[in-house]
């Protein structure tokens, strides 16, 4: 099978080029393991990669134009050549498929990602029913790959101002959270006509997330409980 | 070359649990602390711990800390220090409430407590009934403290120097550490940090084996680092092998999926457990369930078209337990298998998973070594916690659910240990400069343009040499092999070269030095294996199938110098109770 990978060393070529390789593809193979075969035949090819089962988030790549984590993507998924692998669209490329992610981490920060208590701590746990608990579902899991938030396009218009779906889908799993005690601040902190409201909906995020999240769904609910406060 | 100075109170390598923990009791106390890390932190690899933390919380049944200690000495096989035994498994409860209210999203009991389960070598009034003493946020619970101990470094403001790759400490005239020399990946530029302490955090080692569920960046660079700078590995013959990986894979299916009630069978649909560990069954240590496995398919009832593997079997369960419980193992199997655990059985055989050894360490995470009046002199300025430090909490075998409880324990109590020592140790201590020198040079050692063995090649050679001479079952004929077979490799790190020496985020570069650092510490685990003649934990024998606590109940120590082993005895005398003397481990 064709694999048409996007390369550029800053150090040696002047501009980025499309390199083509050819990869013999085996039952139950991921993207990772072509990758790897290609790093075998040319060590200058980079690529981040680490756990090799879609836990770290380290593999986000773009695969014929959409987002994906590579070692949980079987090239069975993709019947005709060429495929076509290039980095995280909207991102600086720092070498081949690797990205600077800084304002990507920037934008998870400032959501202050952390439970906000005020009461005393307890001797023992803080309780959480099983049913509020279960509200935290859908968006603890998140392995901060950025497959969503680079696949989104007003992330990349305003990615120092929007805070982009990874971002928003974090601030819900904390407004979620029954433990946590800083809804107004955390609201305050969200307005303006940028950081939750350059949303349109338009749903690339779900698309990208490997983990099947949905930040659309949660900045939907974030924007509910902005209104409702508001009157 | 303008080289990059930089001075700090504390620096910590590696951003897992450990280093995490750590680094947030220092920078909440406003010490300055630089954490590097080769990965950007949440993509460390205890983000892939799955079934969850042993503490006696009590939330399921009636539970003691005293009775987590009986078990983590039997299943330790006795090799376990009790002092640091008893002192983890007290402070395992306020260190799992701790995690709660900085918000890990523990599944949770209709008593909203925090959700328990079953795991193996776990049992109530020292060894009696089944424990429930495993705190679980699904089965992705080290996923859910990873992240939660990033948020609360960030909130805490800790100095991250991501993507920076250690190549080496550097120490003072007398042996002391005063910090390291990193290379920042992006650019490639190296940078020398300066410390008053220094913390190795750097995980496991599991890339030395082939068929593995440790990620790719589990390179022992922390344990290599310390072999250079003359400080031992401790019983690095114990390596633990999961009973459960993905067959073929590598990739971990939980103990929890045995834990909530699955159980394992051979091609004659025999529950064989059965026979291997008539009272714990299926949740039996893991070295005892491991061998089990192994046997069965030597012995012809492997399953499959190759019978090489044997089958895990959670479908009875019903899809909503599964679905509930077990969604991260689920998922695996899935993509890996395409198979659905809870209709069908999974495929599972053992897999490389967790090193018991590693740099010898206190409990209160200073290194400890040899010098001039005994066994456990302490290094200046240096600490180690997490899976490559050997407190020793595990002695030959470590029990699910242990070690996400090692990495936070020490992790933390460490953290603590250094505030302490920078308040009696004002100044930074002056590096020597043929340290510096030799950290350079390292630094420096892939630039040699030519010919020469590519690294991907030496490092798929070296794992599999590792693989057939070091695994499950050792003889001396097999590990004399596997010696001579390692050091060749050794010798011929020397011919490795680069095809391209760029500079920037030239993971090729990485993956040498990390060549290097796998070697190392491959070279201890042989050395020691060979030289234990007894079986006892996960090192088994076929030669000396007898443990022989007269002769071998003492720990080991590689010295990279020479191939050198040594020995120090087991601390058999807890803090505060009776010691629980050796007997012979059935479950």
């Amino acid at each position: 099978m064709e694999f048409q990978i996007y390369r550029f060393n800053p150090d040696i070529d002047q501009e980025p080029y499309i390199q083509s390789f050819t990869v013999e593809v085996e039952r139950g193979m991921m993207l990772r393991d072509v990758l790897l075969e290609i790093k075998r035949r040319d060590e200058s090819f980079a690529f981040r990669h680490s756990c090799g089962e879609g836990v770290c988030g380290s593999d986000g790549v773009n695969v014929n134009g959409k987002n994906q984590l590579a070692c949980i993507t079987p090239v069975a998924d993709y019947t005709d050549d060429p495929v076509v692998i290039r980095p995280l669209p909207g991102r600086p490329v720092i070498r081949d498929l690797v990205v600077d992610m800084s304002d990507f981490y920037h934008q998870y920060h400032a959501v202050d990602p952390w439970l906000k208590r005020k009461d005393p701590v307890p001797e023992q746990e803080n309780l959480q029913t099983p049913e509020q608990r279960a509200r935290l579902d859908g968006l603890w899991e998140c392995i901060l790959c950025g497959c969503c938030s680079t696949s989104c396009p007003s992330f990349w218009w305003n990615p120092q101002k929007f805070l982009g779906p990874q971002a928003l889908l974090s601030s819900w799993r904390f407004l979620a959270d029954s433990r946590d005690q800083a809804e107004d601040e955390r609201l305050n902190d969200l307005d303006g006509p940028y950081k939750v409201f350059r949303c349109h909906t338009i749903m690339n995020c779900v698309d990208a997330c490997p983990k099947h999240l949905n930040p659309t769904r949660a900045i939907g609910h974030i924007r509910n409980l902005m209104l409702k406060k508001s009157v | 070359m303008n080289l990059i100075r930089r001075n700090f109170d504390v620096l910590i390598i590696g951003a897992g649990g450990a280093g995490l923990n750590a680094a947030v009791q220092l920078a909440k106390a406003d010490m300055r602390v630089a954490v590097v890390s080769k990965v950007f932190p949440t993509r460390s690899h205890t983000v892939a711990a799955q079934g969850g933390v042993n503490a006696a919380l009590g939330n399921v049944n009636d539970d003691s800390w005293h009775w987590h200690m009986f078990d983590t000495v039997k299943g330790s096989d006795y090799l376990g220090d009790q002092d640091a035994i008893e002192f983890m498994c007290r402070e395992a409860i306020p260190t799992v409430y701790e995690l709660e209210h900085n918000g890990v999203p523990f599944s949770r009991l209709d008593s909203g407590k925090i959700y328990q389960r079953p795991f193996g070598g776990q049992s109530r009034g020292f060894g009696k009934e089944q424990a429930s003493r495993t705190c679980a946020a699904a089965d992705r619970t080290g996923h859910a403290i990873l992240h939660t101990l990033y948020q609360q470094n960030i909130k805490a403001r800790s100095h991250f120097f991501t993507e920076y790759f250690a190549i080496d400490l550097l120490q003072d005239a007398e042996g002391g550490v005063t910090g390291a020399l990193v290379m920042d990946i992006a650019s490639g530029e190296p940078m020398i940090l300066n410390a008053r302490a220094t913390l190795l955090a750097t995980g496991g080692c599991g890339q030395v084996f082939r068929t593995t569920s440790n990620a790719h960046i589990n390179t022992g660079d922390g344990m290599a680092m310390a072999l250079r700078a003359g400080v031992p590995l401790q019983d690095m013959e114990f390596f633990q092998f999961h009973p459960t990986g993905v067959a073929g894979r590598g990739m971990l299916i939980t103990e929890a999926s045995r834990g909530e009630g699955g159980y394992l069978i051979n091609s004659e649909g025999e529950r064989f457990m059965e026979r291997y560990a008539p009272g714990a069954k299926d949740l039996a240590s893991r070295d005892v369930v491991a061998r089990a496995i192994v046997t069965e398919v030597r012995e012809g009832r492997g399953c499959g078209p190759n019978k090489d593997y044997v089958l895990l079997k959670v479908d009875h369960l019903g899809e909503e337990v599964v679905a509930k419980r077990l969604p991260g193992i689920r998922e695996t199997s899935k993509i890996f298998l395409g198979v659905d655990p809870a209709f069908e059985p999974i495929p599972v055989y053992p897999t490389a998973h967790y090193v018991m050894g590693g740099i010898p360490s206190d409990r209160f995470g200073r290194v400890v070594a040899p010098a001039h009046h005994g066994p456990e002199e302490v290094v200046q300025g240096l600490y180690a916690a997490g899976e490559c430090a050997c407190v020793s909490v595990h002695g030959a075998n470590r029990l699910g659910g242990n070690s996400l409880l090692d990495i936070l324990v020490f992790g933390r109590l460490s953290g603590l240990d250094i505030l302490e020592y920078l308040g009696e140790h004002p100044r930074h201590r002056l590096t020597d400069s043929s340290s510096e020198e030799r950290a350079m040079a390292r630094f420096q050692r892939f630039d040699k343009a030519g010919e020469g063995i590519p690294v991907a090649e030496l490092r798929r050679e070296f794992r599999k040499v590792m693989e057939d001479h070091a695994g499950v079952f050792r003889t001396d004929e097999i590990m004399r092999e596997g010696m001579d077979r390692v050091r060749d490799i050794r010798s011929r790190l020397e011919d490795v070269r680069l095809a391209d020496t760029s500079r920037t985020f030239n993971t090729a570069r990485i993956e040498a030095f990390e060549l290097e650092n796998l070697i190392d510490v491959g070279m201890s685990i042989v050395t020691s294996a060979l030289h234990r003649q007894e079986s006892r934990g996960a090192h088994s024998r076929p030669d000396y199938p007898e443990r022989d606590d007269k002769n071998w109940m003492r720990h080991s120590l590689y010295f990279l110098a020479e191939d050198r082993l040594d020995y120090k005895p087991v601390r058999t005398k807890p803090l505060s109770v009776d010691s629980f003397p050796p007997k012979p481990r059935v479950y």
